[in-house]
This record gives C-alpha cells, sequence and structure tokens, in this order.
C-alpha cells in the first residue's frame, strides 16, 4: 500500500521514473514488432483466402482484397468433401477424449493416492514412454492393427486412448496430488469406497485439469497426420489434416482456395485457444515442469 | 453350511489393508499395463525383431541377420544424408527456439499493462501445428506472390526461392518451425514466475544491476525449464516428419530428406518393413544416448531449489 501511495506525479518526474519509462517504451516496442511477425503470417493467410487468382498474383499486394471473394470459401469446400472430413476428425477426437477421460483418470487416481510396492518403477517407466520415438512404434503398430483388420478404419486411433496416455496421466497425478487427503479421508469414515470417492470427490474437483487434458486430446488428435496417413487410406474415411493435404498436392496453383481451406482447418484450434486459453496454461503449471 | 464357509475363508490368507490397497492400485494401472504391453514393450521388442529380418509384408519374414544395419551403415548413401539433414537441423533449431523462447519469455514477463494480450498472440501459433500450418507457411514462401518475398521486395532485395532451393529449403523449414517457439516460451515463462521475487530484492541490495540478476538468479533459477525444452526439443526435433512431408518431400535434391522421412518411405512405399525397422531402432538408440548423456551431465549444469522454501 504505501509504495502505491508514492507513486504520484512528482515522483513520475524523477530520473529513475523517467529511466523506466523510457525501458517500458523499448519493451513495447519491441513486443509490438515482434506481434506482428507472429500475426502477419496468419492475416496473410485470411487475406489471400479471399483473393481471386488474379488477384493473389498482383503486386504490389492488397492487403485487404477488393472484391472480397468470399466464394472461395464454398468453392474450396465442395472440392473435396471437408466438412465429411472434419466431421471424422471430430468423431476420432470425441472417442479418443471419452477414452482418455476414463482411463487416465483411474490409472492417475492410483499414481497419486494408492500405495504399493512397485508403484515408484512403474511411473517412472510410464514417464520414459513419453520421451520414446514414435517411429520405433509405428510399423509393428501397422502390422498388429493390420492383423486385426483394424486398418481403414478409426480404431487404431482410438483404442489405443482407452488404455491411457502417459502425459495425461502425468498430469491428472499431479493435479490429484495437490486435492486435500483429507476431503477423501471423510468420504472413507462416511462409508464410500474408492470408485465413489473418484467419482464423487476428485472428478468434481479437477473439472480444470479434466478439461486441460481434453483440451490437449482434441489438438493432438485434430493436427495429427504421421497416424492417420499409416492407418487410413480410403478418401471417404480421411481426417482433416490428410484431406487438406490431399487438397495441396492436387490444387498448388490455386492459393486462394488452399488458404481459404486452411483457415477452414486452423479456425477450430484457434477458436479453442481464445475460449480456453487458461486449460493450456495450467495445463503447463499443473504438470510442474517449470521446475 | 455355515462351518464349510467358515473353512473356506480360513483357507484363502486375510488380506491386511495394505495388501489390499496394492492390489487396488495394480487394478487402477492395469489398463496403462496392458496398453504398455500391448502398444509400447510389445512393438519395441517386435521392431527389433523385423530389422533382423527382410520383410516385405506380403512374404514371410526372412531372416537375414544383422545385413539391415550393415547397409543402413556402409551401403546406403540416402540414409547418411538423411541423418546428416536431421543432425543440422536439430543444431539449429533447438538452441534458436531455446534462445527466441527464453528472449521471449522474458519480455513476456515484464509487468506491463495490456501484457497478457501479447502472451496470447506469441502462445497462438504453437497450438496450431500440422498440414494446415505449413501450407499457410508454403504460401508464405513462395517465390513469386509469397508475403516473405514481397517484404524483400519493397526493401529491394531479390529473395531467394526457399522451398524450391537446395540452399535455403532448410532454412525455411526451421524459420516455419520458428514460429511454434510459444510452446517452449510458455514453459520458461512459468519457470521465470515461479522465481522468488526476494530473491531479487536481495540481489538489488547486493547492488546487482539488470545484467547481473540475468545471470546470478534468473538463469540458474532456470535451468530445469532449459533441460525439459532441451530434451523434448531434442527428441521432437530427430522425430520431424510432417513438416517435410508437406512442404517440400524430401527436395528438393534431398536437401530436406529428414531421418523419419525416409524411414516413412523405405517402410510405406518401397514396403521394406526390416529395413525400415533397423533404421528405426538405430534412431531410437541415438535419441536414448542424447537424452541419457545430458540427463546424466545435467546434476552439473541444472540447479534445482531445495524443497521447503
Amino acid at each position: 500500500m504505501a509504495s502505491r501511495n508514492s507513486y504520484n506525479e512528482s515522483d513520475f518526474l524523477q530520473p529513475s521514473h523517467w529511466r523506466r519509462n523510457i525501458w517500458n517504451l523499448i519493451i513495447y516496442l519491441m513486443l509490438i514488432m515482434g506481434s506482428l511477425m507472429f500475426i502477419l503470417p496468419l492475416f496473410w493467410a485470411l487475406s489471400s483466402s479471399f483473393k481471386s487468382d488474379y488477384q493473389v498474383m498482383q503486386y504490389p499486394p492488397q492487403w485487404i482484397p477488393s472484391p472480397l471473394r468470399w466464394q472461395n470459401y464454398p468453392e474450396a469446400l465442395t472440392y473435396v468433401p471437408f466438412w465429411r472430413f472434419a466431421l471424422n476428425t471430430l468423431f476420432i477426437a470425441a472417442m479418443a477424449i471419452l477414452g482418455n477421460l476414463l482411463s487416465c483418470t483411474i490409472i492417475a487416481y492410483g499414481f497419486a493416492r494408492l500405495r504399493a510396492p512397485g508403484k515408484n518403477f512403474f511411473f517412472i517407466l510410464m514417464l520414459s514412454t513419453m520421451m520414446l520415438v514414435e517411429p520405433v512404434r509405428i510399423i509393428p503398430l501397422y502390422i498388429e492393427f493390420n492383423k486385426l483388420g483394424w486398418i481403414d478404419s478409426y480404431l487404431p486411433l482410438i483404442v489405443p486412448a482407452f488404455f491411457g496416455s502417459p502425459f495425461y496421466i502425468f498430469l491428472l497425478r499431479q493435479f490429484f496430488m495437490n486435492i486435500p487427503i483429507e476431503l477423501e479421508e471423510a468420504a472413507l469414515i462416511d462409508g464410500a469406497n474408492r470408485l465413489q470417492i473418484l467419482w464423487k470427490v476428485i472428478v468434481p474437483l479437477s473439472k480444470p485439469a479434466l478439461a486441460a487434458v481434453a483440451i490437449f486430446n482434441f489438438q493432438g488428435v485434430w493436427n495429427d497426420f504421421l497416424y492417420p496417413l499409416v492407418f487410413l487410406h480410403k478418401q471417404s474415411n480421411y481426417t482433416i489434416a490428410l484431406g487438406l493435404n490431399f487438397f495441396r498436392s492436387t490444387y498448388t496453383v490455386h492459393w486462394g482456395y488452399l488458404m481459404a481451406a486452411s483457415i477452414v482447418a486452423l479456425l477450430p484450434m484457434v477458436i479453442i485457444f481464445f475460449i480456453a486459453q487458461r486449460y493450456f496454461i495450467q495445463g503447463i503449471t499443473f504438470t510442474g515442469i517449470k521446475g | 453350511m455355515n462351518s464349510t464357509s467358515i473353512k473356506t475363508s480360513l483357507r484363502i490368507p486375510r488380506l491386511n489393508l495394505r495388501q489390499r490397497e496394492a492390489i487396488l492400485f495394480y487394478l487402477c494401472i492395469s489398463p496403462w499395463l496392458i496398453g504398455f504391453v500391448l502398444f509400447y514393450l510389445g512393438p519395441i521388442i517386435a521392431s527389433f525383431y523385423f530389422s533382423l529380418t527382410e520383410w516385405d509384408l506380403l512374404t514371410s519374414p526372412q531372416f537375414v541377420g544383422m545385413d539391415n544395419y550393415v547397409r543402413l551403415f556402409t551401403r546406403d548413401a540416402l540414409a547418411l544424408k538423411s541423418f546428416k539433414v536431421t543432425l543440422v537441423y536439430t543444431l539449429v533449431y533447438v538452441p534458436l527456439d531455446m534462445i527466441f523462447g527464453l528472449s521471449l519469455a522474458l519480455l513476456l514477463n515484464q509487468k506491463l499493462r495490456g501484457i497478457g494480450v501479447f502472451r496470447t498472440v506469441y502462445y497462438l501459433p504453437s497450438v496450431l501445428s500440422g498440414v494446415a500450418y505449413v501450407v499457410m507457411w508454403m504460401w508464405m514462401f513462395n517465390p513469386q506472390y509469397g508475403l516473405i518475398n514481397t517484404l524483400l521486395k519493397y526493401a529491394g532485395i531479390q529473395g531467394p526461392r526457399w522451398l524450391l532451393d537446395p540452399k535455403w529449403a532448410l532454412s525455411a523449414l526451421i524459420i516455419m518451425s520458428l514460429w511454434g517457439v510459444g510452446r517452449s516460451m510458455i514453459i520458461f515463462l512459468a519457470g521465470l514466475q515461479d522465481i522468488p521475487t526476494v530473491l531479487y530484492e536481495v540481489a538489488e541490495i547486493d547492488g546487482a544491476n539488470r545484467w547481473n540478476k540475468f545471470w546470478k538468479v534468473t538463469l540458474p533459477l532456470l535451468t530445469p525449464s532449459l533441460l525439459f525444452n532441451l530434451i523434448f526439443g531434442i527428441i521432437l526435433t530427430f522425430q520431424t516428419f510432417t513438416n517435410a512431408f508437406v512442404a517440400t518431400n524430401g527436395g528438393p535434391l534431398d536437401s530436406t530428406l529428414f531421418y523419419v522421412l525416409y524411414l516413412y518411405r523405405k517402410a510405406f512405399e518401397h514396403l521394406q518393413m526390416g529395413y525400415a525397422s533397423a533404421m528405426a531402432w538405430v534412431l531410437f538408440l541415438i535419441v536414448l544416448a542424447c537424452t541419457l548423456v545430458i540427463f546424466l551431465t545435467s546434476g552439473k549444469w541444472v540447479f534445482y531449489r531445495s524443497i521447503g522454501e
């Protein structure tokens, strides 16, 4: 409080405050210039998505195209069945999120609260799988799923989620450990079993962490390319990433269409990011990665 | 009736609370344990077996011993090239990512009005990985009409052909990936916000200036974040695939033929499952060795604050 009171106008004119203001001004300038560099690619893509083939090639470029060619969107999205691809991806994401939320909650509860010999060993083993090089798994997984007749179905992208994912387990475990154990002890005394505790005490208190898992999982599925590329072949099964790649390889010269399709593919993540930004940040804080 | 049930219950050893808790623990983690065997351990072992065979998926695998490894190390110039591309990319990209990530985090850690808006702007691109991200950047790098060469033209510079020029393609991919620097930035930022302000106050009393405070307080306390970004940066860049597959497909003149891209071709285009598995195992061991070396030397440079502070 005292420091706030001393921050009055006469102080403002003192040399130390001048120096601080100049320092702040420099930082603001650097931040604004940097932001431009980070925003420009998105702005350029958005601007190009409203341009005709002719407008795209103009120099100097029109930053805000006139006329705005809205038709790029409906035209690009019907060249290939984009909505189909989007629905496919949403279905995979929904199932994977369901699987991960169910399995990771239970697994993380075990790691957070129950004591057993061998627990540390398995915990470290689980963490070490996060550092595994994916290509070492992809060939045997392809052969395994091929034997099961799962290639060209969504099962290879969904079923593993029901067995948990190390990062999400870790994230939830860190969060569960911070829930006061007294709450559970009280429920135990009231005669609740572990499953009831998990469902009635832990889950309601862990909504931010569960939301973070769902969002990270959605991001992973939406952006994933290698696994769908290996496991899905028929065009009707394509995810949005495969569809966009197919579109790119067929219509490279029509940059207006290509940018319209890319904007549509980017949009869900941008929207989720703005709605749920704090969960992205919290997700990192929960895991205590910060050290 | 009654006596038999007592007898049977006597035969089953009574579990005490600790044993019951242990059984419950293994029940809880059993999905992960099963998944670990099915999707991690099994595939890794299978992959090693495949690496000792020649297999096109159509006929049954032929055991060939270490042939695939010998071929990989002695007779496959393209594999060596792909390893070099990946190594150069990792050695340039990872340090740049950490320097930019840390610099941005330091800027964004200032207590200024509206800083949240800037954090959002810098972090946003890093959640947008994938094909759309790459396609957008292919347009940015378009030699005639792309934004980068347009801006260079304003400045009177004739820009390179970027992704179409063997000398520039890898640099273009590095610039493309650096747009996602927010991922490491946010980890540094979380680390910065965890440093107690008391330490800076103490340093100020001792007469430290900004420079000293950075080197003597900030950087040592950020070493856990540095370690994390270093290890995950290396693991991720060694596995670079999507960006190269979509943007250049390895070209021009194999200048962006990443190791995993070559591995993918061998496996799923040439159907050489055995050879590709050998490539995967070599990558697995290289990354494992790098990670272990970094971990083992980290005791010398990573500074953990004592617990209970």
